[in-house]
């Protein structure tokens, strides 16, 4: 396989997997609020307790292999975008102390601040990872140079909003599924009413985002022409949707979350498409556009990479699934918890 | 923008300033997992349930602590490319392969296996659960070692060549093998991790000091403070040798940066001394007020006290490092591992007749002695980071060149303040924290809390 689209579909597995495990535990964020009590607040944080803080090293890994095999997509998108990823800094930041520092200390103002600093921050970090997948199918105005000529104001188009805005709504319907897997008895009815919420709410966002982004943004799907069988994802993610309401009423939450899994893999593997055979378009000219080849590493390097992936992914995968084998079944508070 | 606050001058400021935060917290997470790894390794051996409570006293403390290393290591990520794109797009080549590696390798080793160090106790046989200790502290070293390699091939760039020309240059790898071991790198690490381990050790002496005198909590804090009082030792004399043999290499790698270390303006004939104190002046080019060992800096680069040293002139002006914060946060660095190997060797003598303990002035001092090896992992850097420039990669890319150029000043002058209030705000909170978690003490975590409390 050509080495460049080796790491572009690298990256686009790293950012799936972040979008699939990290989705859960910002969805959780998101939904923070509905936990009124103190113990339904802490069931609701030790249900990702261990997992959050491994899920967010995809995010880590995705920008460290983004950096390293695209190092011009990488310096243009993160200068590019400086505010909106100062901002979803400064929101990863509170939402991990939050979770961390919240139990610590019995105090009622101590924890209403970091009940609301995670929910903010999940809420604000989620909308803008869909800020940037929603300009990246757009198209930001880069220049012959590489260089990101735009001004701030240029990210925040309603198309971008929109895709932040399904971004959430996703989220929220991953993590009240994983919500309802994790927990039991009264909070577990009350998580399952929310759940038919955030889903209604997904399923309207997703089509009047699929709608407007046919209209406002047509060549998005100029790969299908080519490559009819890529199709196959469209119906994949259909049915994946089609199948969360499905499994919810035959009581197997577990193949819900999985469904829900399966939608996330499938917006990752349409977002590539859709972007592919470039990882930032310019709206100025296609011809600037960063593509998989003018903007990568030297085949050496990328060669090197792939011996280092695949050395280090087996590993990867396997610690990940020991440490959701470990904390499986329903949340138990215990003197570990938070 | 006035002159003073270029974007160049903000760009390096807030590097400075997030680097700096985020290095209070992975030290301590390399320092303190090894000490973990040997409280938890005793109880195993041992069975001695007084070892379970300190281990878990201790897991406590690390998991706050962690997390603020996450927090901040993300925006060290990050800022490659919104603060530096222009020398990220310079050094993705090869800057990038060790980034991977530190991902792939290690960061998700640590933070998997961090979830059963924490929460783990009561789902996995003791065994497991050593072996995940083991592996959070394995991954935190590893991390350390793959950022430290990116770091030491700015230092002393080997294994590439350049391809393109001007703003549009690149340096692309030859030779990965010759990239990770390139001349700086291995003694790098060395003094690095070295570094890490006085953090650990000197901050457990320092919370078992406060018990001791408090009468708090005895048995937990005095069999911690032998332990890390081992460590803290053997690495206090760890930390000397390797410096030297690092100072050792930067005379030949960057000899700028030695002669700004050590306040050397004029190579000469003769040997070149070595200054115990004194305030370098960049005019008059040379070192005010000075006390000196004659010959001892030839002494240390050549083992004899009368061969000449590289000085500070046999550079342009525009490529001397800035020698006043090079000279202080060097010799702050070594004055400080003087301190600490004199404090942890008297006590080892006192800890043999059985007078440590009972040695309040000793105990106070400890309670202090936190910022010893704290103010030295960062002077540490600076003298690093400084003693580099005007170089971003040295020999190849000047700073400036490196900077974004979609950025502008005021855009980051708006997010240092906004990192600036963020941090104050967190690190009082962890203050906070680490200081409830120390007053509540090892028997909080012993016992069964009530859900809900």
């Amino acid at each position: 396989m050509d080495i460049h689209i080796f790491w572009f579909i690298m990256l686009g597995i790293l950012l799936a997997g972040y979008a699939v495990l990290d989705g859960f535990d910002l969805g959780v964020g998101i939904l923070y609020p509905l936990a009124k009590t103190e113990e339904e607040k802490r069931l609701f944080l030790n249900s990702i307790g261990p997992f959050w803080d491994g899920n967010e090293v995809w995010l880590v890994t995705f920008g460290g292999a983004l950096f390293a095999a695209f190092p011009d997509a990488y310096a243009t998108a993160f200068s590019g975008f400086y505010t909106p990823f100062m901002l979803l800094l400064w929101a990863l930041i509170f939402r991990a102390v939050s979770i961390e520092f919240r139990s610590k200390y019995h105090s009622n103002i101590w924890k209403n601040t970091w009940d609301w600093s995670f929910c903010f921050a999940s809420i604000l970090a989620t909308f803008l990872f869909g800020i940037a997948v929603g300009n990246c199918l757009k198209g930001i105005p880069v220049g012959e140079d590489k260089e990101f000529s735009g001004v701030l104001a240029d990210l925040l188009n309603p198309y971008a909003i929109t895709i932040g805005i399904l971004a959430v709504s996703t989220f929220a319907m991953h993590g009240s599924i994983f919500l309802y897997l994790k927990l039991e008895g009264e909070i577990k009815e009350k998580v399952y009413k929310w759940l038919w919420h955030t889903f209604g709410c997904f399923v309207v966002c997703y089509i009047f985002c699929t709608i407007y982004t046919l209209v406002s943004i047509p060549h998005v799907i100029h790969n299908f022409e080519e490559y009819p069988w890529l199709w196959f994802i469209v119906v994949l993610n259909v049915l994946a949707i089609g199948n969360i309401p499905r499994a919810l009423f035959l009581g197997k939450p577990g193949y819900a979350f999985l469904s829900s899994s399966a939608t996330l893999i499938a917006f990752t593997a349409l977002f590539g498409v859709a972007l592919f055979p470039n990882l930032i378009t310019s709206s100025l000219s296609p011809e600037y556009s960063l593509s998989i080849y003018n903007a990568s590493s030297s085949e050496k390097t990328l060669n090197l990479m792939k011996i280092i992936a695949f050395l280090g992914m087996p590993f990867v995968i396997t610690y990940t699934l020991i440490i959701y084998w470990v904390f499986r079944g329903k949340v138990k508070l215990g003197k570990f918890s938070y | 923008m006035t002159e003073f606050l270029s974007t160049e001058i903000l760009a390096r400021l807030q590097f400075a300033l997030t680097i700096m935060f985020h290095y209070l917290f992975p030290p301590l997470s390399i320092g303190l997992g090894l000490l973990l790894v040997f409280m938890e390794g005793i109880y195993l051996k041992t069975k001695n349930p007084i070892y379970e409570k300190i281990t878990k006293f201790w897991v406590k403390i690390y998991a706050a602590n962690f997390a603020m290393g996450v927090a901040t290591g993300l925006v060290m990520e990050f800022q490659f490319g919104t603060n530096w794109a222009t020398y990220s797009r310079f050094v993705g080549d090869i800057f990038g392969s060790a980034l991977a590696s530190e991902g792939i390798f290690a960061f998700f080793l640590e933070s998997g296996f961090l979830a059963i160090l924490v929460f783990g106790w009561d789902r996995v046989s003791p065994k497991v659960h050593f072996f995940s200790t083991l592996m959070v502290a394995l991954g935190s070293v590893g991390s350390a070692v793959w950022i430290i390699i990116a770091n030491a091939w700015m230092q002393s760039p080997t294994g590439f060549h350049l391809v393109g020309e001007g703003m549009q240059q690149k340096a692309v790898i030859d030779d990965f093998w010759a990239m990770v071991f390139n001349p700086s790198s291995v003694r790098m690490i060395v003094h690095a991790i070295i570094g890490c381990w006085l953090m650990g050790a000197f901050f457990v002496m320092s919370i078992c000091a406060y018990y001791i005198i408090q009468k708090k909590h005895l048995e937990v804090a005095k069999k911690s403070f032998v332990i890390a009082l081992l460590l803290g030792f053997t690495a206090s004399l760890l930390a000397a040798s390797s410096g030297h043999f690092l100072a050792d290499r930067i005379a030949i790698t960057q000899p700028a940066k030695l002669a700004a270390m050590e306040g050397h303006f004029s190579t000469g004939t003769g040997g070149a001394p070595l200054y115990l104190f004194g305030i370098p002046n960049s005019e008059k080019e040379k070192v005010e007020y000075g006390i000196k060992i004659p010959g001892g800096l030839s002494f240390l680069v050549h083992w004899n006290f009368s061969s000449p040293v590289i000085g500070l002139d046999q550079f342009k002006k525009e490529d001397r490092p800035p020698v006043g914060i090079t000279f202080f946060s060097y010799h702050l660095m070594i004055s400080l591992g003087v301190y600490m190997l004199f404090i942890t060797t008297l006590s080892l003598i006192l800890l043999k007749k059985k007078k440590l303990f009972e040695t309040k002035w000793i105990m106070k001092l400890y309670c202090v002695s936190i910022l010893a090896p704290i103010l030295a992992n960062q002077a540490g850097w600076v003298a690093t980071e400084v003693g580099r420039q005007p170089w971003i990669v040295y020999g190849l890319m000047r700073t400036p060149d490196g900077l974004s150029k979609a950025v502008k000043a005021d855009q980051i002058l708006f997010s240092i303040i906004v990192f600036a209030f963020i941090y104050i705000l967190l690190f009082m909170a962890y203050i906070f924290v680490i200081h409830n978690k120390i007053k509540h003490g090892p028997d909080e975590i012993m016992q069964n809390k009530k859900i809900g409390a």
